[in-house]
């Protein structure tokens, strides 16, 4: 699939880019390839759907550039040609009314730049929504939370959160990653610039798109749907892995969380969190907690960060984070469960083993 | 200019020298007044207010994303700034602000004296003011009997099911609602009586062909509201249902539908574009020729293109929603009918261009903002291009390059041509000239403020910004083209203030402006300034698109061309 999209995109994009060459290169400037300019930037493309988007928009701003060239130009021209003179005598200007030809010839020029820009763009929704789901695709379901991601592996069995693993996709033996969507509150947006536009993320609905990027990496982006007060704390974290190391996450994130703790304190901190609220909504697997309402902890300490992205995880913040979320993340659904300092800190030393 | 002028000899120039009254007897003039020009001052007075409420919002709103990690406001305020911002300047601002110039215009345009139904005229006024207080006293009661919230936080199109009971508890999103709602029966009322009046009270010898063209573009505003804001009441109708009555149809966990809501919202939202920006249109199209000295170029093919326009942004509205997951089909059925509105849009700038093509063009203030208005209108088209290209705007949607886009087209399109529209009329309302000079610092400030906040405000979006994020982390790139954008905010709001002062100074110390000080051709400049409360003494009889043009030019009538 990805090879054929490859060579339909270029296909598109070479006639393209000779026809606006000049333009193209004052729209590639502006917008270079470098990733100094933002980790976000949606022209430094790093996956199929988003290169797609690339070569469109490419077009599209070529186009409207030229359009914006002429017509400003002229309106321009005019502007200084016709403008009243002190020596100008007192007479009226001729007084013309219109002139058919001249109607009918900027009626039909647009109508066939729309027509053009037309059949591109639909080219390109075809090629990313109505192509079909290749064999070696891997499912992941995301359910948006306020304000948080919910990450699910159905044929892997895995269920994490806020930091999503996929393995990179090797263009000539394809293996994109398909995100079926939906959410357990209210409407939530999917956007990481780099790897693809934007999916909403909707209640009671089904929503899908897949992603192939070929190099291994970090992919940053945030929710893009406004859903309540931490709608700007709702950060999207996308890790991909070389398939080794894809293998390997997967294999340490089926397993259970360890039930024979050997550090005293953190064997105190379990029997505090299990004996907690903590578990009306964190999930550890082999454990009695089996919350859904929160992100699933299993494997928390195997995460960059805590909070759905906006911070590092280390043990200070983590113990921050117990002690009272809203000092970090004002807004946040967890409350703070009022622990005192010891438990905090057994709970803490509990979590960080949590590989 | 000629001295057979059988319009203005009707005219009782009679000079009204009223006796000194009371407070009281002015304050009850003002509330139980069915005259269309007086009820379209209040209009206009009550959206100023709204927009200084509004603009103060938005620089709060500048300040805390001028820096990344700012702690000015709290994100639940900064929520609140956003959904009042963007929910007063299209509800209370920018329609009532049009209607207040359709009501003053229209009847002196066609030679009427009054709208159709006075009555109704004041109704809609007083009940779309009503939804305005009702708005702002939630700031007071929204809190209710939960204690949850002041202010709404559900952002100006309020999806679901955000706004169920569940999620905004207290009564905030019902204050929004029923403000909405409101509004929206002002908005009817208006409508139908805009469009009566233009069908039913055109004068003698005013053919639908002789219309001016601002006329012609209120009249499809009128019938773009009739069909707009239905859906929009019905779906505030269904939402106060939802939470207050158990039913279900945006209540997701009871297998309601989110997406219903946003069908809804836009059937209303997208044509309401075209609502706010036709009458600019309609500014520009008086202003530009009578600047440029010249007729308006192709006036049948401008009418086309603003009917083709009316029509075809009813067919556009799941624009807003290529990212739902509506399917290829249905994506690409939109990107068409969303493209295809370009082409009569690009007519009417075209003819702009032919109107000033040839011209003597009179750089006086109204013609500068209108100036400035084809540009930036032209860019918020072109903007709007590459938004409906289905997959580029998987990337822009709801990011700061369509917060860029909608407000190149609400400021740049339309605020600048309502100033220029203040500025080219307010002699016709008081007698008085606006101050040329205050009205040039205002113009230059407001632009060059523009500028900054709106041509930069593009780019972040282009590096993944999303809209309605109350902070940002540093080392995204989004730092100094944010202080970038806050900084000509507070420009342009400078510019505004000196309008305000013109606005209020010219009123006492303007020059004098007598019956004409553009030497128009349409029939508003026929009657005196102030105009007398009846308009017309004798109905007048026009045989071209320019009445008063034929009177100055006898020996040239525009009636031999037409």
């Amino acid at each position: 699939m990805t090879p054929a999209l490859l060579q339909r995109r270029s296909r598109f994009a070479t006639p393209a880019r000779a026809l606006f060459c000049g333009m193209s290169l004052f729209v590639g400037t502006a917008f270079a390839k470098s990733p100094a300019l933002s980790p976000t930037n949606m022209f430094d493309a790093a996956a199929t759907p988003a290169h797609s988007i690339v070569g469109l928009s490419t077009l599209v701003l070529s186009v409207t550039l030229g359009i914006f060239l002429v017509v400003g130009g002229l309106l321009l021209y005019a502007l200084i040609r016709y403008r009243h003179r002190p020596e100008d005598s007192t007479r009226e200007p001729a007084q013309i009314y219109g002139s058919n030809q001249i109607e009918l010839s900027w009626t039909v020029i647009p109508i066939l730049i729309v027509v053009m820009l037309f059949l591109s763009t639909t080219r390109i929704i075809l090629g990313t929504e109505a192509i079909p789901k290749p064999a070696s695709a891997l499912d992941v379901t995301v359910i948006g939370h306020q304000f948080w991601w919910e990450y699910r592996y159905p044929k892997l069995g895995i269920v994490t959160a806020n930091e999503l693993h996929i393995p990179i996709s090797d263009p000539s033996k394809p293996t994109p990653t398909y995100l079926e969507m939906s959410s357990a509150d209210v409407a939530h947006s999917f956007w990481v610039p780099r790897l693809a536009g934007k999916m909403d993320v909707i209640p009671n609905r089904l929503n899908t798109m897949w992603v192939d990027p070929p190099q291994p990496g970090l992919y940053l982006g945030q929710c893009a749907q406004y859903c309540g007060t931490q709608h700007a704390k709702m950060l999207l974290r996308v890790y991909a892995d070389t398939p080794e190391q894809f293998a390997a996450w997967a294999a340490q994130q089926k397993q259970s969380a360890q039930q024979n703790l050997t550090n005293p304190v953190a064997a105190e901190g379990r029997e505090v969190f299990l004996h907690s609220a903590c578990i009306n909504c964190h999930t550890v697997a082999g454990t009695i907690a089996n919350g859904r309402f929160g992100p699933d902890l299993t494997h928390l300490a195997s995460r960059d960060t805590i909070g759905a992205g906006p911070i590092k995880n280390t043990p200070e913040n983590l113990r921050s984070w117990i002690d009272d979320p809203n000092i970090m993340k004002p807004g946040a659904l967890m409350p703070s469960m009022h622990l005192n300092q010891h438990d905090l800190d057994v709970i803490t030393a509990y979590l960080t083993t949590l590989q | 200019m000629a001295n057979a002028n059988p319009v203005w000899e009707a005219i009782d120039e009679t000079p009204t020298t009223r006796p000194r009254r009371l407070v009281l007897e002015v304050v009850h003039d003002w509330v139980t007044t069915v005259d269309h020009k007086k009820i379209g001052l209040m209009y206009i007075a009550y959206a100023l207010i709204f927009l200084v409420i509004a603009g103060i919002e938005a620089m709060l709103i500048r300040i805390q994303l001028a820096v990344p990690n700012n702690h000015f406001v709290s994100p639940q305020v900064f929520n609140r700034l956003f959904t009042m911002h963007g929910t007063t300047m299209v509800f209370f601002v920018g329609m009532p602000i049009l209607f207040g110039f359709g009501n003053y215009l229209v009847p002196l345009m066609i030679g009427a004296r009054d709208m159709a139904f006075p009555r109704l005229n004041a109704f809609s006024f007083w009940i779309s003011a009503f939804g305005g207080i009702l708005l702002y006293f939630s700031y007071i009661g929204g809190s209710g009997l939960y204690g949850a919230g002041s202010a709404p936080d559900i952002g100006w199109f309020a999806y679901a099911p955000l706004t169920a009971k569940v999620f905004s508890p207290g009564h905030s999103t019902d204050y929004w609602t029923l403000a909405v709602f409101l509004s929206g029966i002002g908005s009817v009322g208006t409508a139908l009586n805009i469009v009566t009046t233009t069908l039913c009270l055109r004068c003698k010898g005013m053919k639908l062909s002789r219309m001016p063209l601002l006329v012609w573009l209120y009249l499809v505003q009128g019938g773009l509201v009739f069909v707009a804001v239905g859906p929009l009441t019905a779906a505030q109708i269904m939402l106060l249902l939802d939470r207050y009555l158990g039913s279900h149809f945006f209540d997701t966990q009871a297998g309601g539908s989110a997406v219903l809501w946003m069908h809804f919202f836009w059937i209303f939202g997208h044509p309401e574009v075209y609502v706010l920006v036709l009458p600019a249109f309609a500014f520009v199209n008086e202003i530009v020729p009578v600047f440029s000295r010249k007729a308006i170029f192709g006036y049948p093919a401008m009418v086309a293109a603003s009917v083709g326009i009316g029509f075809i942004s009813l067919s556009v509205w799941a624009h807003h929603m290529f990212t739902v997951g509506l399917g290829a089909a249905g994506n690409t059925f939109f990107v068409f009918a969303t493209m295809v509105i370009s082409v009569p849009t690009g007519i009417k700038i075209f003819n702009w261009l032919a109107t000033i093509w040839g011209g003597k063009i009179i750089f006086a203030v109204p013609m500068m903002f209108c100036v400035a208005f084809l540009f930036q209108f032209l860019i918020a088209g072109l903007t709007g291009i590459m938004l409906s290209a289905a997959p580029f705007d998987w990337q822009l949607s709801a990011s700061y390059f369509v917060i860029a886009h909608f407000h190149y087209v609400l400021v740049g399109a339309i605020l600048t041509a309502l100033f220029g529209a203040f500025y080219y009329w307010y002699p016709k309302v008081t007698g008085r000239m606006m101050n040329e000079t205050l009205g040039k610092w205002h113009f230059w400030l407001f632009i060059i403020g523009f500028h900054l906040t709106f041509d930069f405000m593009h780019i972040p979006g282009l590096l993944g910004m999303p809209r309605r994020i109350y902070t940002y982390e540093a080392g995204r790139g989004w730092d100094n083209l944010n202080l970038i954008v806050s900084i000509g905010g507070f420009v342009q709001a400078i510019g505004i203030l000196i309008f305000v002062y013109n606005l209020i100074r010219s009123r006492t110390q303007g020059d004098i402006a007598g019956h004409d000080p553009w030497d128009a051709w349409t029939l508003e400049w026929a009657v005196p300034s102030p105009p007398p409360s009846y308009n017309f003494a004798v109905e007048p009889t026009v045989n071209s698109r320019r009445p008063l043009w034929d009177l100055k030019h006898p020996e040239d009538p525009d009636s031999d061309y037409e």
